[in-house]
């Protein structure tokens, strides 16, 4: 069983358990819960939409050796910092970002700096903001998150200078 | 979104003249079944984000994830995050959900950091294969304490930007 698949059935059991706890709070409540949830979910879709299939396009003819190339082991607390904006900048899904991680370090990046590019590039992706972040929560709020994220890729990539790992 | 229309649509165009007709529609098929699959589970996500924001009890929500909810809140917020099944069409659905019943900025920092930090979702289908299990598991060891650190360092920038509470 694929590890995508044990994590719809979660999403799933999850959904049909806080389903059913409203269902005993009585079948008006579910019935609201439905409907905004749809709701919600029909606003969402033409955002997916143009988020999930635009990215491909961004992702293309961003080149991934430019990015790379700025991780060398030996670029310190600059490539910390440049490692940094590039996962800001780094465009598409998960394997468009893992991707480039690893790419990084089999080029010889430093493991600090591909901590940190691979924590800003979760923390505070600008696409990710944009198009997932945005839409589903008050933009006020995504972006008091993001400013409050900067220092992290930082202080990660510091914690791992100091342990020496991985 | 117009900026992302138009950012795509030239991103298309760069494409479409560096590879030709067969390079942009490739992009497309491969996005397109990508968008399909992830589709029944942004509902799973909104639905999730409904039924949560209506079987929570307001006023203890409130307690344990607000602004006076102390370390507490910040370790429920995180460990909520760590555990919260599915991607960005669960968590953001979610966390607006804990928003909108009266958790605060800090705690729903701390929860949408472990969430993308820590939470296993993404760590097991996508960084254990590309990145190797060596690299994964020491950067979720170093993650560990950020989305606390996160969740009071917004809760203390917020507190100072908005002294009256938030303005609506």
């Amino acid at each position: 069983m694929s590890a995508a698949l044990i994590i719809d059935l979660i999403l799933w059991a999850s959904v049909a358990a806080v389903g059913f706890i409203a269902f005993r709070r009585g079948p008006a409540v579910l019935k609201v819960s439905l409907r905004e949830g749809t709701m919600d979910f029909i606003n969402i879709v033409p955002r997916i939409a143009l988020g999930v299939i635009g990215s491909g396009y961004i992702a293309a003819v961003i080149p991934q050796q430019i990015i790379t190339g700025w991780l060398g082991p030996d670029s310190g607390w600059l490539g910390v910092l440049t490692a940094t904006i590039a996962g800001a900048a780094t465009p598409g899904g998960p394997v468009i970002g893992f991707s480039i991680g690893a790419v990084a370090m089999k080029a010889g990046g430093g493991p600090p700096q591909v901590i940190a590019y691979v924590i800003a590039w979760a923390l505070f992706a600008f696409q990710r903001l944009l198009l997932w972040e945005i839409p589903f929560m008050p933009a006020r709020f995504v972006w008091f998150r993001a400013a409050v994220s900067l220092p992290f890729p930082f202080l990660a990539a510091a914690i791992a200078m100091a342990i020496g790992k991985p | 979104m117009i900026v992302i229309a138009v950012l795509v649509a030239v991103s298309a165009g760069l494409v479409w003249r560096r590879d030709g007709i067969n390079g942009v529609t490739e992009i497309l098929t491969h996005d397109l079944s990508l968008f399909g699959g992830i589709l029944p589970r942004v509902l799973a996500g909104c639905l999730l984000g409904a039924f949560i924001a209506e079987v929570l009890p307001h006023e203890k929500v409130s307690r344990s994830l607000g602004p006076n909810s102390g370390l507490k809140g910040l370790l429920i917020g995180a460990a909520f995050g760590a555990i919260l099944p599915g991607g960005p069409f669960t968590a953001y659905p979610v966390a607006s959900a804990l928003l909108a019943v009266g958790a605060d900025f800090g705690a729903t920092i701390a929860m949408v950091v472990s969430w993308t930090l820590i939470g296993y979702g993404r760590a097991i289908a996508w960084e254990l294969p590309i990145m190797g299990t060596e690299f994964t598991l020491w950067r979720i060891v170093i993650s560990l304490p950020l989305p606390v650190l996160a969740g009071a360092l917004g809760r203390f920038v917020y507190v100072r930007i908005y002294p009256k509470g938030a303005p609506e």
